[in-house]
């Protein structure tokens, strides 16, 4: 058994102390530790983005970080996104569009529309397709996702209301 | 939005909440005291005798509880199942251990599998497992392996070829020969149906939990059919059904690749019997890649005679499916049961010849995927009519139109042998042609290949139907119900509690549309109870688009049965004769005397608690209904694609893609488009870009996401979607099914774009770049 390092972590504004195998992935740290179980994991090798979360704002698949390269992190995932209770423009989007099927890609999906709007906040649809190319859905054709991240971008546009955010 | 409307409205899903939210709950979300994990040791080889098993260094790993191969299962646990087993395999041929004995006989066959306290440890345990490999020639390509010489997987049966149906040719000969006599034309070619991995989202993986001293297993498994599973299950591992219990929690995608009994589920729970802890496995995606069932994966050799007007008279079918190197569930009956059928597609085409051969290989075996045959079968249909089009010089469309089965001819008996119910397909390829604005397209096509432009332009055009709703009486060895359980609660609430086991088709939506409709209440007072076989009546599943044909009319009647006992309470409580009483929204009154009425939720409450009912009148409202259909429902449409090849490099893009999809009534519009979109984009993943490629020596070379190339956003077009409605006297909603009707339609469309485009006969699939590029410079 390997030797176990401290981690400290703080996840959707709360701050964890762990001690993890060096070699554990984030996505199972979330999943398996946190029981934060609404980050799938999808492909194990980064295709497919159903373990998008934001790592101190940014978006990253979190298969391919270890769980001590986040140490001293803010990490936000799905179930951080919008406070409890409510639901952040981009879910919303996604609930009026019909963007969503089976709902395992789904978390990432949101998690990397988050990023693509934070970077351009009234994207097209080739942006919108073009920037949601590293996440994989296999049921809706993307045709209402792409409806999804059009009807937030409209939202948070208006200003109805601002995206919640580690690091924002 | 009244109450009435609404069924055909297109209410926003109740299923999302939890979604978008990240608080649903799949397999791999479940958590529970003392569970251990479970890896699988998968074969390297193709084809390989296994000599000898060395387990001694994974089991003294710290943390490992237990490795179990092939040899502790024997007496155990039984074989696979096999639904329909045909020809040779009747003697055992392709009858699969859960784990290989004596020989694997694919790449990512299971072999054994280590227990342990935590994930890492049982794969790094699984890493010491030692097995001594013979590795044998392997059998990869399907038509190779008919030969004499081929690789053997079954050595005592001489032959790789599981079953085969040759019928007399004389008949068909003729046909072919007076066309032509009358100066048709008779085309042929090869077509091949590529093998394509289902790949939902969410991968396999169950939770065994099995405990001694009720002596009763629970199951969670990311599942299609949580009955059949227990059925099967409780049979294989030697239980009463009683005692075992399937519970399919939130299940991401399916395809028909989770409507299936696999070893893994029957050996996790094979492992928490014996070691009396709860045992998890979850699929990672290359294991899924290599040992989940593939689809598709047929060659056909088609022969198809026209009259020099393009009036089809004959069509010659003989089909090779590659059923991988056992048989699961349904994987020996794809092509026959499901393609077979419906050969002829929507055209009246008076005489068909069908003959095949069923043929093992060494891959991991084929089974349902997304269409399951008619895809295959459309496939060739749709290709055979372009075929006569180019021979001809006519027009696609105008051929299609020609042979059309004409609406006034249904219920129609086809030449291939299935019954269709109703149709009307030529409404359906007038509308798609009007919106692509056919002519227009046409024109510019001939103006761009007169001026030598870069681009090829091509136009394709699939006038698919399909076969769904399984299915009548007699039809399969098992009676294919669907079932609801309703009871009517004293607040009001409705539960349903349904066979079908939806995973992302929205059906906890659509029930409960029906159900508010029928009784005229709010949604929100209907739960739809779905997945676990303790609670929910026996039911078949959900695959084949067939949950809202067969399931969805399962509880349409249960509603008809509840307000029929509602009457009677209703015409006590108002006096009256139960005949004379009507139902208007939420109301029901004495015909007549509208202003005095009795409510839904009164009279839910007077069943449950009043003890004044009169004799006759059980109390509570509840009943359980099983819905058998009499027949299949045929939906139906038209797809047309166009596309855009680069001369010099060989690219493929779709520039518009028109469906007009009927489906009968559609009961929420906004599921019906998703389904169609969905499927849409693994129709034309299949064409563009989706293979799995073997190896000649039997290695997957398509084993991670990278290489095996699913559609992303960025390479589909915004799909144009209108429809037409059918309805189908079949049940009682009028509805057809949807789920694969995308799917089955789009391939053809991109097929015939392409070699439109290209301006020859054929191209087989898929469409990449080197492909496309090999093709125009050949010409």
């Amino acid at each position: 058994m390997t030797m176990k390092r401290e981690i400290t972590v703080t996840v959707n504004g709360k701050q964890h102390h762990s001690s993890v195998e060096p070699r554990l992935l984030l996505v199972h740290y979330l999943r398996d530790v946190l029981d934060l179980t609404g980050t799938h994991i999808g492909c194990d090798t980064s295709q497919c983005g159903a373990c998008t979360v934001l790592l101190n704002g940014e978006s990253v698949k979190s298969c391919t970080v270890l769980a001590v390269q986040a140490d001293g992190s803010e990490v936000t995932t799905i179930e951080g996104l919008a406070p409890e209770g409510s639901l952040h423009p981009i879910q919303e989007g996604f609930w009026e569009k019909h963007g969503l099927q089976c709902g395992f890609c789904t978390p990432g999906m949101i998690m990397a529309s988050y990023q693509l709007l934070k970077d351009n906040p009234n994207p097209t649809e080739e942006e919108i397709r073009k920037g949601l190319e590293g996440n994989i859905c296999r049921c809706t054709g993307y045709q209402n996702i792409v409806r999804a991240v059009q009807y937030a971008a409209e939202q948070m546009r208006t200003g109805a209301a601002e995206p919640v955010g580690a690091g924002e | 939005m009244g109450i009435a409307a609404m069924l055909g409205s297109p209410i926003k899903r109740r299923e999302d909440p939890r979604l978008i939210t990240g608080h649903a709950e799949y397999v791999d979300d479940i958590k529970l005291t003392g569970m251990l994990h479970m890896a699988v040791l998968r074969s390297p080889y193709g084809h390989a005798r296994i000599n000898n098993i060395n387990t001694e260094a994974a089991r003294n790993q710290p943390g490992v509880v237990a490795v179990y191969t092939a040899e502790d299962l024997k007496g155990a646990v039984g074989d696979i199942a096999v639904a329909v087993p045909l020809g040779q395999m009747t003697e055992g041929m392709g009858i699969r251990k859960p784990l290989a004995e004596g020989k694997v006989r694919f790449f990512g066959d299971p072999v054994a599998v280590v227990i342990a306290e935590d994930r890492y440890t049982a794969r790094d345990a699984r890493d010491l497992i030692e097995v001594d490999y013979e590795p044998l020639p392997a059998a990869i390509d399907v038509e190779k392996a008919m030969q004499a010489d081929a690789p053997l997987l079954y050595e005592q049966f001489g032959t790789n070829v599981a079953f085969s149906m040759h019928p007399p040719t004389e008949d068909i000969d003729k046909v072919f020969e007076q066309t032509k006599a009358d100066g048709g034309v008779v085309v042929k070619e090869r077509i091949v149906n590529q093998r394509l991995a289902p790949v939902p989202m969410e991968t396999r993986g169950v939770v065994a939990e099995y405990h001694k001293a009720h002596k009763a297993l629970t199951i969670w498994s990311s599942s299609q059919i949580p009955h059949l599973l227990r059925n099967i299950l409780a049979a294989t591992v030697g239980l009463p059904q009683h005692q075992v219990r399937v519970i399919v929690p939130e299940v991401g995608g399916g395809f028909g690749c989770k409507l299936n009994v696999y070893p893994e589920e029957i050996v996790a729970a094979f492992a928490s019997m014996r070691t009396g802890h709860p045992v998890k496995w979850i699929e990672d995606r290359s294991e899924n890649l290599a040992a989940t069932i593939h689809g598709r994966d047929q060659v056909d050799y088609i022969e198809v005679a026209a009259t020099k007007d393009g009036k089809v008279t004959g069509l010659k079918i003989h089909g090779i499916s590659d059923l991988g190197a056992y048989s699961q569930l349904f994987t020996d009956v794809i092509m026959i049961a499901f393609g077979f059928p419906v050969s002829c597609g929507a055209y009246d085409i008076p005489n068909i010849y069908l003959s095949g051969d069923i043929v093992f290989t060494n891959k991991v075996p084929t089974d349902a995927y997304r269409g399951a045959g008619r895809p295959e079968a459309t496939f060739i249909a749709e290709r055979a009519i372009d075929l006569v089009a180019r021979e001809l010089g006519k027009d696609p469309a105008e051929v299609r139109r020609l042979n059309f089965i004409q609406p006034d001819q249904f219920p129609y008996k086809s030449a291939a042998g299935a019954v269709y119910d109703t149709g009307n397909y030529e409404a359906a390829l007038d509308k798609a042609l009007e919106i692509a604005d056919y002519k227009s397209l046409r024109a510019e096509q001939a103006h761009r290949r007169a001026s030598g432009d870069g681009k090829l332009m091509g136009i394709g055009i699939s006038s698919y139907i399909e076969i769904c709703g399984f299915g009548p009486k007699g039809t399969a060895p098992v009676g294919l119900y669907e079932s609801a359980r309703m009871r009517i609660e004293q607040s009001g609430t409705v539960m349903v509690y349904t066979g079908s086991s939806p995973h992302g088709q929205g059906e906890e939506t659509t029930f409960a549309q029906i159900v508010a409709e029928e009784f005229g209440i709010p949604i929100e007072n209907v739960l739809i109870m779905h997945g676990d076989t303790d609670s929910t009546p026996e039911g078949r599943g959900t695959y084949g688009s067939r949950t809202t044909a067969v399931g969805g009319s399962a509880v349409y009647t249960a509603a008809q049965r509840l307000k029929e006992k509602m009457k009677q309470i209703a015409a006590h409580m108002l006096e009256a004769s139960a005949s004379d009483v009507t139902m208007e929204d939420d109301k029901f009154s004495v015909a007549g005397s509208p202003q005095k009425s009795v409510s839904f939720a009164e009279i839910a409450l007077a069943a449950n608690l009043s003890n004044t009912l009169p004799a006759g009148i059980e109390p509570g409202l509840e009943t359980t209904v099983f819905w058998e259909p009499e027949a299949c429902v045929f939906p139906f449409g038209t797809h047309i694609c166009v596309v855009e090849v680069d001369k010099d490099t060989g690219e493929a893009e779709i520039t518009r893609f028109i469906a007009v999809d009927d489906c009968g009534r559609q009961l929420n519009p906004m599921i019906v488009q998703g389904q169609v979109h969905g499927g849409i984009a693994q129709g034309v993943g299949q064409a563009m870009f989706e293979g799995v490629v073997y190896g000649e020596d039997g290695q997957l070379l398509t084993g991670t996401l990278l290489d095996y190339a699913m559609p992303i956003a960025s390479e589909l077009p915004s799909f144009e979607l209108d429809h037409t409605v059918t309805l189908t006297p079949v049940n009682p909603l009028g509805v057809k099914g949807v789920g694969e009707a995308g799917t089955i339609g789009s391939t053809p469309a991109v097929a015939n774009a392409i070699a439109d485009a290209l301006g020859v006969a054929h191209v087989d699939m898929p469409f990449k770049p080197e492909n496309l590029w090999k093709v125009i410079h050949q010409s």
